[in-house]
């Protein structure tokens, strides 16, 4: 009787001030229009961010677009460039090049990085999965021009000659472990229903993994296809010191070659205003292939995406 | 559809016997010990609550447990008076005569509805010349071909979840296997797909040996001609259907099919 008195007493006691309540719902007190105010302060942050994250990445375009779009003929692409003083020309040397360089380093390195990736993805779980990841990072983060002197120092001094082929490594080398990094994180993404249904029907493992597996992901792969190559389209260090440039249309892989982002470096720190009219058109057209790869890159994206729900 | 006339498990020819099977993962020890005779050409439903062992069971009798990293077996599994845990068995061949249906219908997405049927020959390297038979006869046999015959090359991910399980039952079939797992396979699937399914299996059983886990007790009643009640890992009881849900031996199966527990 009177333990129960007791809890009504309290009770009633704990009930009794809800105007007090009511009062600290309705009205902020100080810390609470400080924590408002912070509020505020740091979303204005995020979007001056935002908006300073933009303003380079669309000035760089519309300063491109101004000084390179003028430029543009179809000699820009059909014509080789001309000495200094005589108009016109092109450099097609450089596009024909850059689509070569593209050439050899997608034939050396979409094969290891694909693979790679499946090996990691699929095989070798486990430690030897987490080597080859770690060095692939390792690997993605080595300065190109670092990579461009080793492949000097492995393939164009034995050659004794800069080449298509040098630079073509070079450009692999650095393609490889975005490929193989995307490959892995697709392949990832397969259900494992898809590898359970394959290997209960006694496919094997190895079978599994291509036709089933990187079969399945194989859109999404191609994302990271086009990442890669939009990615080693503008390096230029590598090059400096493997395909070196060509003033002339070359098809050997084991001679010079000219590239758009060399050529685009010798033209615009030239002292002639054709010259760096050219280098502009040709930042112009890299930019614009970049853009290109990358658009088809998020489309692709987004059908995977689409496809897999 | 229970049979009341059907011998104990142990007095029918077995497809399959096992002998003291214990299967681990890592450290955890999931099957204990596990001895029993699967008959042959009998759908055997495989009943109990979650986490008891009966995916792990099902998983062994066609080595796919193994492929989980860490998972190992002990004991023996005897199917035609071979052992397939024997050092000679590999398991790629096994898969063949065992075939497995699951949970979720899981087509092939990038292949048609034909491509899927012949996916388990193709896959093995096999291009039979008699394609369009097998793919016809396999479709007919899973009672899907009126459905599909005018859409071969659509998508198998095109089809509705009861249809796709069906072209994944018939993916299975055109291996030709002789023993068929299912895990599960209606628990994704509406009351309509799960009883044209459940029609397909009484049909198959007759040429077929069936192993079904299965959550639903209504389902094992239903379609089972034989019942094993798994309980933490211990096979706890193996009898007719109709015996393990109306007079079984241990009162733990009791308590389990009359809903005390799980």
């Amino acid at each position: 009787m009177t333990t129960e008195a007791i809890t009504l007493d309290s009770h009633s006691q704990s009930t009794k001030p809800p105007s007090d309540a009511a009062s600290h719902l309705l009205h902020a007190d100080f810390g609470e229009r400080r924590r408002k105010w912070f509020s505020h302060f740091v979303v204005a942050l995020c979007g001056v961010s935002a908006v300073v994250v933009l303003v380079p990445l669309a000035s760089i375009f519309l300063y491109i677009i101004n000084k390179g779009a003028p430029g543009l003929s179809l000699d820009f692409f059909t014509k080789l460039p001309t000495p200094v003083g005589v108009a016109g020309g092109g450099l097609s040397n450089a596009v024909l090049g850059t689509l070569t360089l593209i050439g050899i380093a997608s034939a050396i390195g979409l094969p290891i990085g694909i693979l790679a990736g499946v090996y990691v993805a699929e095989v070798g779980k486990g430690r030897v999965a987490d080597l080859i990841r770690f060095f692939a990072e390792v690997l993605s983060g080595v300065p190109s021009i670092t990579i461009g002197v080793f492949v000097y120092a492995v393939l164009v001094v034995p050659m004794k000659t800069f080449s298509a082929f040098a630079g073509g490594v070079s450009l692999a080398i650095i393609m490889i472990p975005t490929v193989a990094r995307t490959t892995e994180e697709l392949l990832r993404m397969v259900p494992s229903q898809l590898r359970e249904a394959s290997l209960a029907l006694g496919v094997p493992q190895w079978k599994t993994s291509i036709f089933i597996v990187l079969r399945t992901a194989a859109p999404g792969i191609l994302t990271g296809v086009m990442l890669g190559i939009a990615r080693i389209a503008g390096e230029t260090a590598p090059l400096l010191f493997t395909a070196f440039n060509n003033r002339f249309l070359s098809t050997r892989l084991d001679q010079p070659i000219a590239s758009l982002p060399v050529q685009i470096l010798t033209y615009a720190t030239s002292p002639y205003a054709e010259w760096q009219q050219k280098a502009w058109t040709g930042a112009f057209v890299l930019v614009f292939v970049i853009l290109i790869l990358n658009l088809i890159a998020r489309l692709g994206t987004r059908r995977q995406v689409g496809g897999a729900s | 559809m229970m049979q009341s006339n059907l011998p104990a498990p142990s007095q029918l020819p077995a497809r399959i016997v096992v002998e003291d099977l214990n299967a681990y993962f890592g450290g955890a020890h999931a099957l204990h010990h596990i001895t029993a005779q699967i008959p042959d050409k009998k759908l055997t439903a495989i009943i109990g609550p979650s986490g008891c062992g009966k995916s792990t069971f099902l998983r062994c009798l066609n080595r796919m447990h193994e492929l989980v990293a860490g998972a190992r077996v002990s004991g023996r599994v005897v199917m035609d008076d071979i052992d397939i845990y024997d050092k000679r068995v590999d398991p790629v061949r096994l898969r063949r005569r065992v075939g497995m249906v699951f949970q979720k219908p899981n087509p092939f997405p990038t292949m048609s509805i034909r491509e899927n049927v012949l996916a388990g020959l193709t896959l093995n390297g096999i291009r039979p010349k008699d394609a369009d038979a097998i793919v016809q006869h396999t479709l007919e046999r899973v009672a899907l071909w009126t459905e599909v015959k005018d859409k071969l090359h659509n998508s198998g991910t095109s089809l509705s979840g009861g249809q796709q399980q069906r072209l994944c039952i018939a993916r299975v079939l055109a291996v030709q296997p002789s023993v068929i797992l299912l895990d599960e396979p209606c628990s994704a699937l509406d009351p309509i797909a799960t009883a044209r399914i459940e029609e397909l299996f009484a049909e198959l059983k007759n040429e077929y040996t069936l192993v079904m886990v299965t959550h639903n007790m209504q389902q094992a009643a239903r379609v089972s001609d034989y019942t094993a009640f798994f309980y933490m890992g211990d096979l706890v009881e193996l009898d007719t259907t109709q015996r393990i849900f109306t007079n079984p031996k241990v009162s733990k199966t009791e308590e389990y099919v009359t809903g005390r527990f799980g």
